[in-house]
């Protein structure tokens, strides 16, 4: 068994959680049938209450820290299936970071290429909106002077690992405009206003899907809503707080109170439903910080949805729409139903659309493979759940996949797309905006090359 | 690890590599079953794909003298499937193929590891009905619902497991196998084995393929849920819908605590101000179905219901029972552990052995939630617990007892349907009686003479 590398002490996160959060767990088995990795493997280690068990023999000090356990706790996709299953309430989520926090302070799966990538995604990239959109423009050069094209053409890319390979054909189409340069700083309210909202950009969501934050402007404005879009917003910190860094997170947290203020708005909406389950939380991430605690809660409070915001606030109809109705399935986000439990607002939204006709998904709750970077890290598992995903959406017969997380849209497109399944993939909110600007709903459009 | 090396390499040989689990992980994450504060490392883990990967680690463990322990899911009640030390965990999950859906004859063959849900959707698909739902259904194993001959919310109408249960292949602990039964509903010839197999809790053999007897599918049910101001008035509900000759599929209550917990879970609009909630269920002929809802209806009313509510739709009434299935680990939500009971009374007996248990908890000021089913005298006390807390613990345990020696004494059981394993162990001898002890262990000895299967489960 090997012991922490480290000779300096290392903080167990596990061992300094409130046990009656790792107690909770009763091991009646309920949440292994919804466990996308148990039901993959059968194996318990690779289920819920299996990882709690390894979580609690942690604590309990029956376990050392391993690196098998650190391999457990990122073959997890944190897609929270299980906190919906669970009858005993047990928070897995909060589990489950701390786990992760645990692996990282004690340096469980260093290896020079890991240390390297996080280093420059976590620790870096994803610490400042503007290296971001640096990054974004090269990679948008790369894209719109057709060197994407030539690379790919030329079958240079052959002679790279068959890995890098697939990761340079999974490359998201940047847009070519970012979210500050489509949509105003302030957005009056179409009509009478109702509420003062901001509106998360996103990080990610802004380079890859700006026009989606630009419809949720438009709709949230058609809603009678002034909309404040205040540039520079920091990423939310979902990513740091999944993957283990605690206190990144936390600075994250602190610096997008102080760019969106919580007192200045009716709602603050978020978009994406990864970064949603995150940023409902920062009272807890930052309970233990007197200059932040109270604003925290503020904020949790505050933070809403869209879909989430939309639908008791009443949508306002769309004119009505001509032409046969475009079938729409709707895959469920796991943050947006497991983590914040926003199930039937997104299918309401889209029923409030004259022009769709919405079937259900089979399996929509299960897991795309997305799961935040888990499609990276662990591609073995992340295309079975895709393969699994694509002959549902298949199955349907539907011209449009409705899904309302940036990761959950780019994993569908490539499923698609590979699998030469013609379907559309689009965020709720842009059918709605373009119900607005009574544009029939397109049924195939151009998906990112 | 004891366990000797040559063993788990022998293992190794026989099911590959990826089949035998030694990992620390591993075992921690098969040291317990869904029985609370019960946990112990077994020495392996090993994954059977086919009976003859049983045959073969029986014969091994038989010829090692090896104790084996074998589970399927995981989600037994009583410690059934809790490891001994050093022990092989033979697990059965990857038996997982429905074999053959007989719509001519009402059967169903499959391997042990299927899911009992699937069998339940494999009938329903063919238009059939497979009715024993245990609580734990959507990830229960049907070779532990053999095993432990699982009851469930329909027991009352629709018998328990022991009553589909047609023929079994069963491992002996030598690695011989033996069939028993067949797709004949009619069928006397010599003793009835697979009634033996049949709740032997993983003493006698190990179940890998059952026979199980399907019905038609009912045309039409009904779901009632029924509020009261006091238990005895649900009680009373209950022995009068007896008495006017009506036979629910399901007549299950749960109390106050034990509602309010399920409802903050599955949210189908329980009502969580009142003492005790009564769901009921008819289900058959659709004209039988009617009458008996507005008869069930009218008693219920008659015995001063405060609401009696009709689920609209079947996707509700479906919504309800698995609310009600989660009760019991739903009233993990307000104590740590959480320590259930199932003692069982005749039905006549139900309102006594209710306010009994009540008074027990009084007595040794221990926090309760108690549901069950009421139609058939089958209770589930909960208590609300912190298995951290010595003291509390040992009130448990006085509590426990002096419930048993009630239900025996009403004429009961110390168990309905979760089985005796460890967690009644010291409860069996009393109740079953000197003869009985001596004619269990002997048959045990005679199965299983080296003592592998199981060992210190149900009796020593």
């Amino acid at each position: 068994m090997s012991a922490a590398p480290s000779s300096t002490p290392v903080v167990s996160h596990l061992k300094g959680l409130d046990y009656s959060v790792v107690q909770q767990c009763m091991h009646c088995g309920m949440c292994l049938p919804t466990c996308p990795t148990y039901d993959a493997t059968k194996l318990e280690r690779h289920s819920p209450r299996g990882r709690i068990a390894l979580m609690r023999a942690i604590a309990d000090d029956r376990l050392e820290p391993t690196k098998t356990f650190a391999d457990e706790m990122y073959f997890c996709l944190g897609c929270l299936a299980c906190m919906t299953a669970c009858p005993a309430g047990v928070n897995y989520a909060e589990l489950f970071e701390h786990a992760r926090a645990e692996v990282e302070s004690r340096q469980l799966l260093t290896s020079p290429k890991r240390t390297f990538i996080r280093g420059f995604t976590v620790k870096w990239l994803f610490m400042d909106h503007r290296r971001l959109t640096a990054v974004g423009r090269a990679m948008r050069l790369y894209q719109e002077l057709g060197i994407q094209d030539l690379v790919r053409g030329s079958g240079v890319m052959k002679l790279f690992p068959k890995r890098l390979r697939e990761l340079e054909a999974m490359t998201p189409k940047v847009q070519s405009q970012f979210s500050n340069e489509l949509i105003a700083r302030v957005t009056p309210a179409t009509g009478a206003k109702r509420f003062t909202v901001a509106v998360l950009t996103g990080c990610a969501q802004d380079l890859i899907f700006s026009d989606v934050n630009r419809d949720t402007v438009e709709v949230l404005a058609m809603n009678g809503c002034e909309v404040h879009t205040p540039p520079d917003q920091p990423c939310c910190g979902s990513l740091h707080a999944h993957n283990g860094e605690w206190a990144l997170a936390q600075q994250l947290a602190r610096r997008m109170i102080d760019v969106l203020p919580p007192e200045r708005y009716d709602a603050i909406i978020t978009n994406a439903g990864g970064c949603g389950s995150h940023l409902k939380h920062y009272h807890k991430l930052l309970e233990g910080d007197p200059a932040y605690a109270e604003r925290a809660a503020l904020w949790d409070r505050k933070l809403k949805d869209i879909h989430e915001f939309l639908v008791p606030a009443g949508i306002v109809s769309p004119p009505p729409a001509e032409g046969p109705k475009v079938r729409v399935t709707y895959h469920e986000s796991c943050h947006l139903s497991h983590g914040q439990k926003v199930v039937t607002q997104p299918r309401q939204l889209l029923n409030a659309i004259p022009g769709i006709e919405l079937v259900e998904l089979p399996e929509a709750t299960w897991c795309c493979g997305s799961a935040g970077i888990y499609n990276l890290t662990q591609p073995e598992m992340a295309g079975q759940l895709l393969e699994r995903k694509v002959k549902h959406i298949r199955s349907t017969g539907a011209r449009v996949v409705a899904t309302a997380n940036p990761g959950c849209l780019l994993q569908v497109i490539n499923g698609c797309q590979s699998a030469g399944v013609s379907v559309r993939v689009a965020h709720p909110v842009t059918l709605l905006a373009e119900a607005y600007r009574a544009e029939a709903p397109k049924a195939v459009a151009a998906v990112p090359a | 690890m004891s366990l000797s090396h040559s063993v788990i390499e022998r293992l190794r040989s026989i099911l590959g590599s990826d089949h035998v689990l030694t990992a620390r992980e591993d075992l921690i994450s098969y040291s317990f079953d869904g029985t609370a504060a019960l946990q112990q490392l077994p020495g392996v883990v090993v994954l059977a794909r086919s009976t003859a990967d049983v045959v073969a680690v029986l014969k091994l463990a038989t010829e090692t003298k090896t104790p084996v322990v074998t589970r399927g899911s995981g989600t037994g009640l009583s410690g059934g499937s809790l490891p001994s030390a050093d022990c092989i965990v033979l697990c059965l999950v990857k038996l997982d193929r429905i074999l053959e859906v007989d719509a001519a004859n009402l059967t169903l063959m499959t391997e042990s590891g299927v899911t009992t849900i699937q069998i339940a959707e494999a009938a329903a698909a063919a238009g059939l009905f497979y009715p024993p739902d245990p609580g734990s259904m959507k990830i229960s194993t049907i070779g532990g619902n053999v095993a432990e001959n699982s009851g469930g919310l329909r027991g009352l109408k629709y018998g328990i497991t022991r009553n589909y249960v047609m023929g079994l292949e069963v491992v002996l602990p030598d690695g011989e196998v033996l069939w028993t039964g067949n797709k004949c509903v009619k069928d006397v010839a010599g003793y009835s084995l697979r009634d033996l197999f049949i709740g032997s809790e993983g003493t006698l053999g190990v179940i890998t393929r059952v026979l199980l007897k399907l019905l038609p599918k009912p045309a039409a049910k009904k779901t009632l849920v029924a509020t009261y101001d006091q238990m005895d008035r649900a009680a009373q509900t209950v022995s009068d819908i007896i008495a006017a000759k009506i036979i629910p599929c399901t007549l299950e209550f749960l109390d106050r605590t034990t509602v309010r917990c399920v409802e903050d879970f599955a949210k189908v609009g329980l009502p969580v101000d009142c003492e005790a909630v009564l769901l009921m269920e008819t289900d058959g002929h659709p004209a039988a179905v009617a009458e008996e809802a507005s008869l069930m209806e009218a008693l219920a009313r008659r015995n001063g219901a405060i609401e009696v509510r009709v689920a609209r739709d079947e996707a509700e009434a479906n919504r309800l029972a698995a609310a009600r299935r989660s009760a019991f680990s739903a009233l993990a939500r307000v104590a740590p552990t959480t320590i259930l009971e199932d003692a069982t009374v005749p039905r006549s007996e139900l309102a006594r052995m209710i306010r009994f248990v009540e008074g027990i908890a009084r007595k040794y000021s221990l926090r309760i939630g108690t549901f069950g089913h009421m139609g058939d005298g089958n209770l589930h006390p909960t208590f609300l617990t912190d298995e951290r807390n010595k003291e509390e613990m040992a009130r448990v345990h006085h509590a426990f007892q002096e419930i048993f020696d009630e239900a025996i004494r009403l004429g009961g059981t110390i168990t309905g349907e979760h089985g005796i394993g460890v967690a009644k162990k010291d409860f069996l001898p009393k109740f079953a009686g000197d003869a009985s002890m001596r004619v269990m262990r002997e048959l045990r000895r005679a199965l299983d003479p080296q003592g592998i299967l199981n060992p210190g489960k149900m009796f020593d």
